[in-house]
C-alpha cells in the first residue's frame, strides 16, 4: 500500500512462502480431522500419521449417521441456529435502527448497557439459566436455548448494524418520503438494499456462535432437544474415545461455517475488525 | 421565529403524549426485554444467589440464606485463587504470544499482493471452528497412545512419549498451544486492517525524513495503530475470563486443577461439586472483573459514541 520501491523478486517469494507456511499450520489441524473421519480404526490407532495417502472408508459416517441421533441434532441445531439467527436480526435490526436514527430519552443509557451485557460470560449465565430449566423443567423445548443465543448474539448484532445504519445519509430516506413512501416502504426499499451487507455480517455471527455453542446447549438441553456440538462431545464419555466417529461428526459440525468462511471471508473479516478498527 | 403555529412546525412541538415519540420506544423494546431476560437477569440473579447455599436436586425452597458466608469462604479457599491464577497465567502466555506473533506477521506480510485474499480466507478458518471441535482435534493430536504430536517429537527429535493431558505442566502448555493456533489469526487480521488503512502519506513523510525500518515501526506505525492495539489485548483478556470449551474437552480442567480457568472453575463448582449457591459467588467475582476490562474498552472507543451524530 505505501511503498513506492518495487520489491526484489527474493522478497516477493519470501512473503508468499511466509503466508504458505501460515496457511498450512492453520489448515493442518482441520485437514487432521477431515482425513481420521475418513480412516478405519486400525489405521488411527497404528498412531503412525498418514497424511494423504490411504484407503478412504466412509464407515464412520455411516455409523454416525445410521446408528446415532446424527438427524435429531442436526434438526435440533438447525432449528435453534436459524431461529435465533432470524430474531437476533429482526430484533437487532429495529433496535439499531431506532438508536442510529431517533433522539429519545435513555437512548445513551440503552447504547451503553448494551455493549457492557455484551461480554457477560457464558458461565455466568449458567447457573440462573439451569436454575430456570429445572424450576419449570424446560429441558426438552429448545425455544430456552433460542432465546438464550438471541440474547448471547443482540448486542453485537445492535452494534454492528447501528454502524452500518449510521453510514446511510439520511437524505436518502427523506426523498424517499417526500416522493410519498410509507415507513414500511421506506424501510423495504430504501434502507434493506443498503444494509444486505450489514445484515450479512451480523446474520454470519449470530449463526456462527448459536451453531457452534456447547456449555449452554449441554446444561439447557434434555435428550429430545441436544444439538450438535454437544452429541459431539458425548461420543468421549459413552465407550471410550472413538476417534474416526468422533472426526466424522467434526467434520459435519464445521461444514457450515467452512461455507461461510469461503464464500463471505471479506464479510467476516469486516465484522472482526469493526470492533478495534473503525471505533 | 417567535410566533411559530402548530400547523408551520408540526414535528418540533410533539403534544404530550405523541404516539411518535413512542415509537422509538417500540422499536427498542423487544431487544431490551431479550437482552433483560437472557442477559442482565441472569447476572441479577447470580448475585441474588450467591447468598444461598443451594445444592443440585433440591428444590430452590429448600436453599438455606447464608447472608455473605460464600463470599467469605471464597477468600479462603485456595481452589478459587488456584484458578484465578491459573486463568492470569494462560492469559499471560496466550495474549503476549499472540500479541507479538500477530503484530509480527501482520508488519511482515501487510502490503497487499496478489492472492492475499485467499491466505486471509484460511487465516480465519480457526477462529471458525466450534471450539469442541477445536477441543477435540487437538485432544486427538496431543493424545498419548496416538497422538501426532508424540510421533513427530519422537521421529524427529527423539524424545519420549508424554502423556501431554495427564501431566500438569504439560496439559497447560497444551492448551496456550490450542489457543494460540485459534487466535493469532485475530489479532493478525485486526493489525492488518489497522495497518493498510494508515495514511500513506505519513508513511512516506517518515520515509523522507530518514527514517529506517525499525524506526517505521516502532516509532510511527505502531504507535499510531496504539489504541487498535489496547482494544485487540482488551478483548482477548476478556475472552480469556470466558473461555470454558476448550478446556473442557481436552482436560475438563485437570489434572488436579492445573487447566482449570476461572469459567471452567465455576462450572466445575455448580454441577460437578454441586455448589450453586458458591458458584454464584464466584461468577460475581468473575462478572467484576470482565465488566471492568469491558469498560475499559467503551472508555477507549465506544462504537455507539455520539461521533456520528455530527
Amino acid at each position: 500500500m505505501s511503498s513506492g520501491r518495487i520489491d526484489s523478486p527474493m522478497k516477493i517469494w519470501a512473503h508468499y512462502a511466509g503466508l504458505l507456511v501460515l496457511a498450512a499450520i492453520c489448515l493442518m489441524p482441520i485437514w487432521v480431522m477431515i482425513s481420521t473421519s475418513l480412516k478405519n480404526e486400525v489405521l488411527i490407532f497404528d498412531g503412525t500419521p498418514v497424511w494423504f495417502f490411504f484407503f478412504p472408508t466412509l464407515e464412520n459416517y455411516e455409523y454416525i449417521l445410521t446408528r446415532g441421533k446424527f438427524d435429531r441434532y442436526l434438526t435440533n441445531s438447525v432449528i435453534v441456529a436459524s431461529l435465533s439467527t432470524f430474531l437476533t436480526l429482526f430484533l437487532g435490526g429495529l433496535c439499531a435502527y431506532a438508536l442510529a436514527r431517533t433522539e429519545f430519552k435513555g437512548r445513551r443509557f440503552v447504547a451503553n448497557a448494551t455493549l457492557l451485557v455484551r461480554m457477560v460470560p457464558p458461565a455466568v449465565l449458567a447457573v440462573p439459566a439451569f436454575a430456570m430449566v429445572v424450576t419449570f423443567s424446560l429441558d426438552n423445548d429448545l425455544a430456552v436455548l433460542t432465546f438464550f443465543y438471541t440474547a448471547l448474539n443482540l448486542p453485537f448484532a445492535i452494534w454492528l448494524l447501528f454502524g452500518f445504519y449510521k453510514q446511510i445519509p439520511v437524505e436518502l430516506e427523506e426523498a424517499a418520503i417526500v416522493d410519498g413512501a410509507s415507513p414500511l416502504q421506506v424501510f423495504f426499499r430504501v434502507l434493506l438494499p443498503l444494509m444486505k451487507s450489514g445484515y450479512a455480517v451480523a446474520g454470519i455471527f449470530a449463526f456462527r456462535i448459536a451453531w457452534n455453542e456447547f456449555i449452554l446447549a449441554l446444561l439447557l438441553t434434555g435428550r429430545k432437544t441436544r444439538t450438535l456440538p454437544v452429541g459431539a462431545a458425548g461420543f468421549i464419555t459413552d465407550t471410550g474415545v472413538e476417534w474416526g466417529r468422533i472426526m466424522a461428526m467434526g467434520t459435519l459440525i464445521v461444514i457450515p461455517p467452512l461455507l461461510f468462511t469461503f464464500f463471505a471471508a471479506r464479510q467476516i473479516i469486516a465484522g472482526m475488525t469493526a470492533g478495534a478498527v473503525k471505533g | 421565529m417567535t410566533e411559530t403555529t402548530a400547523e408551520e412546525l408540526p414535528e418540533k412541538v410533539p403534544p404530550r403524549f405523541d404516539t411518535r415519540a413512542m415509537t422509538p420506544y417500540f422499536f427498542i423494546l423487544p431487544a431490551v426485554l431479550v437482552m433483560a431476560g437472557g442477559l442482565l437477569y441472569p447476572v441479577i440473579d447470580a448475585v441474588y444467589l450467591s447468598f444461598f447455599d443451594w445444592k443440585i436436586g433440591t428444590p430452590f425452597s429448600k436453599a438455606e440464606h447464608v447472608g455473605l458466608d460464600n463470599y467469605w469462604r471464597m477468600l479462603g479457599d485456595p481452589d478459587v485463587w488456584e484458578s484465578i491464577w491459573v486463568t492470569f497465567r494462560f492469559g499471560f502466555w496466550t495474549i503476549s504470544i499472540e500479541m507479538v506473533l500477530g503484530v509480527a506477521l501482520a508488519l511482515m506480510l501487510e502490503k497487499p499482493i496478489r492472492g492475499a485474499s485467499i491466505f486471509r480466507t484460511i487465516f480465519i478458518l480457526p477462529l471458525m471452528v466450534s471450539p469442541v471441535v477445536v477441543g477435540l482435534v487437538w485432544r486427538y493430536l496431543f493424545d498419548a497412545r496416538v497422538g501426532w504430536i508424540n510421533f513427530y517429537l519422537a521421529q524427529w527429535f527423539g524424545i519420549e512419549p508424554q502423556v501431554w493431558l495427564g501431566d500438569a505442566d504439560l496439559a497447560f502448555f497444551a492448551i496456550v498451544f490450542t489457543d494460540i493456533w485459534q487466535w493469532t489469526p485475530f489479532i493478525f487480521i485486526i493489525v492488518i486492517a489497522g495497518l493498510q488503512a494508515l495514511p500513506s502519506e505519513v508513511l512516506e513523510a517518515s520515509r523522507i525524513d530518514g527514517a529506517n525500518w525499525w524506526q517505521q515501526i516502532f516509532l510511527v506505525k505502531l504507535p499510531m495503530i496504539r489504541s487498535i492495539l489496547v482494544i485487540a489485548l482488551l478483548m482477548r483478556l476478556i475472552d480469556v475470563f470466558r473461555a470454558l470449551e476448550v478446556m473442557y474437552i481436552m482436560t475438563g480442567g485437570g489434572p488436579g486443577r492445573a487447566t482449570e480457568l476461572m469459567s471452567l472453575h465455576i462450572y466445575n463448582r455448580a454441577f460437578d461439586a454441586q455448589l450453586l449457591g458458591y458458584a454464584s459467588a464466584i461468577s460475581v467475582l468473575l462478572i467484576v472483573i470482565v465488566f471492568t476490562l469491558s469498560l475499559g474498552i467503551l472508555v477507549i472507543s465506544n462504537p455507539m459514541k455520539d461521533k456520528a451524530d455530527v
